[in-house]
């Protein structure tokens, strides 16, 4: 007996909406947490150490030029750099976690292989992985949070209020971040992201002068770079002053985070599940 | 508390996977060809086949990761992959390549696989996982870092792995492919012991000697299909002749050029068609056939022939299926 109709439906049959099991999902960020606490300190230097030299170099160095000039919100430069710092190096922790650390245990590590031979689905991993790597932006968004807090860069302890915004801004950038890994065939392909959309992000989202002071068109195009919204965010949070459409700037994040999540998860059953 | 020592008879099904007019297939290539397979509970099931037989694809239908194109497919009653999860969580996996968490130590990869799972098979799981250990004699190791165990401790690693969720089916893909001797007979006798316990074990093979010592029954896979399925001996039995004789003339393969073959043995091929079905490979002759002595009785005439007379076994069976073409 031979099968009568062959349902064509590779494409289709992967974009189902994802269903989560959220305790295989925590399996799998536990699994990323253990192993970063073991290797913690090194990664402390990594991900904590350049943004504090942008800091103290740039916040401090440039910043006795620039204090008392226009349109930097009445605030120090100092403050100023600090807060959009605070967002860029959770992006940037973020964005190098869920490239090329996520890459390396998905290939050549095949951690992802041994776990789909138990109940958790791809969809689990991709969960996890998001949680993991904004997770790993959150921590270093937040120490680099506490040293400009305890250098006197933000208004006082209540910055720290700002740290589930810090892990909101992570979910943003991990779930791009993770679909673009999906589709690498190698590590080299990680530079193109970084070079011609996280680093562009860093100096035009608002992290080193206000936005308002680009071009009318270059802001239009600023205006829908997550970042834009994460710095939007942080720094009235961290320098005390009043937040503007707080729920837009959530809301885009938000956004960010759930489409990054599906197109990730999208791309990555498709490595896996033939 | 040891491996198997109290397992409650769960489900009853006749049959722990069985699939109906399966197919896949792979752009233009079609991997799994309207497959049926019925496999029992309990004991040993083998799929023996060439490279690129199909074999691991089938495997990885089991787990929910390929989608069948067409047919039906149940493992342990369960529809897959509709409920290729809660099949996951019944069955232990040894894949082909290791793919231990190199980031963390025996006693941990197990720990951390062991969270995998929504319910621990066994608590307290710390002796359990030791049980474990035990059983693939890696106790010792268990602080020990991945990258310092052998490929032989690496795949008893993965064997006790597979076990962490005490599973109704452990399947495992080429275990001993790549080991040496020793390692390889370790894992023979592990996997005799767990049978004997009752677990249900299916593997992947291409070494008979692995397939006939183990599997109480065989499916000869090639192409995506299955050429035939029994009991080794039934195999043996009915799909070739029961006795085999080697023949190669003397000194053949120490030729000085290649141009020197060694003349035929007049006669002798004629001679010995009539009882057995001949098959050359290079200089050898594997005469296949029911009459032995009958074969055997016309080469005392002929001193330049050594031979080897042996029992027909399940390579021949395997070979005969299959060809002897490459496959690479």
């Amino acid at each position: 007996m031979n099968p009568t109709s062959i349902p064509r439906r590779s494409i289709p049959r992967r974009w189902h909406i994802p269903r989560l099991h959220p305790a295989a999902a925590f399996a799998v960020w536990r699994r990323n947490a253990l192993v970063w606490r073991r290797l913690f300190v090194s990664s402390l230097v990594f991900h904590f150490g350049e943004p504090l030299l942008y800091l103290i170099g740039i916040g401090y160095g440039l910043g006795r030029f620039i204090d008392g000039m226009e349109g930097m919100d009445g605030i120090s430069y100092l403050s100023f750099f600090a807060s959009g710092l605070v967002a860029s190096s959770t992006m940037m922790s973020t964005s190098y976690e869920a490239t090329y650390s996520a890459y390396t245990r998905m290939v050549p590590q095949k951690t992802y292989d041994g776990i789909i031979a138990t109940p958790v689905e791809v969809d689990d991993i991709v969960a996890g992985e998001m949680l993991w790597c904004a997770t790993k932006g959150c921590m270093a968004g937040a120490s680099l949070l506490i040293v400009a807090t305890l250098i006197g860069a933000f208004a006082g302890f209540e910055a720290l209020l700002c740290i589930p915004i810090l892990l909101l801004i992570g979910l943003a950038f991990s779930g791009l971040a993770l679909a673009i890994t999906a589709t690498a065939p190698s590590y080299d392909y990680f530079s193109y992201y970084m070079t011609l959309f996280i680093t562009p992000m860093f100096i035009l989202c608002g992290v080193f002068y206000p936005i308002s002071s680009m071009p009318a068109f270059v802001q239009g195009l600023i205006q829908v770079l997550p970042l834009t919204h994460a710095v939007a965010l942080v720094r009235p949070i961290v320098t005390g002053a009043a937040l503007e459409n707080p729920i837009l700037h959530i809301a885009i994040l938000i956004a960010f985070a759930f489409v990054g999540f599906y197109v990730a998860a999208i791309l990555i059953r498709r490595r896996f599940i033939l | 508390m040891t491996i198997s020592d109290s397992r409650p008879e769960r489900g009853s099904a006749a049959s722990v996977v069985r699939a109906r007019n399966l197919l896949k297939r792979f752009g233009t290539k079609t991997v799994i060809d309207d497959l049926d397979l019925d496999m029992p509970r309990g004991g040993c099931y083998g799929l023996l086949g060439p490279n690129g037989a199909g074999k691991t694809t089938l495997l990885r239908m089991l787990l929910g990761h390929v989608l069948p194109d067409a047919g039906t497919l149940e493992v342990l009653g369960e529809p897959v992959p509709a409920a290729a999860r809660s099949v996951r969580a019944r069955i232990g996996i040894v894949p082909q390549d290791d793919n231990l968490d190199p980031d963390f130590t025996v006693m941990e990869n197990l720990r951390i696989y062991a969270g995998y799972f929504p319910q621990p098979a066994r608590r307290p799981l710390t002796p359990w996982l030791e049980s474990l250990l035990e059983f693939v004699s890696l106790h010792e190791r268990a602080t020990d870092r991945i990258q310092s165990l052998s490929g032989g401790m690496r795949r008893r690693l993965v064997i006790a792995r597979a076990l962490v969720n005490d599973p109704e089916l452990l399947i495992l893909d080429e275990p001993t492919t790549g080991l040496d001797p020793q390692v390889r007979h370790l894992i023979w006798a592990k996997l005799r012991e767990l049978i004997k316990k009752g677990s249900t074990i299916l593997l992947t093979t291409h070494y008979m000697e692995e397939a006939e010592r183990l599997c109480d029954r065989l499916a000869i896979v090639d192409q995506g299909r299955i050429l035939a399925e029994d009991t080794p001996k039934t195999l043996i039995a009915q799909r070739v002749e029961p006795s085999v004789i080697e023949l190669r003339i003397r000194g053949a393969g120490h030729r000085a050029s290649a141009d020197d073959v060694p003349a035929e043995p007049t006669g002798l091929p004629e001679a010995i068609s009539r009882h057995a079905r001949i098959e050359r490979i290079d200089e050898t002759w594997h005469c296949h056939t029911h009459h032995p002595q009958r074969v055997l009785e016309h080469l005392p005439r002929y001193p330049e022939i050594e031979y080897l007379h042996r029992p027909a076994n399940l390579e021949d069976v395997f070979l005969n299926l299959t060809g002897r073409e490459l496959r690479d």
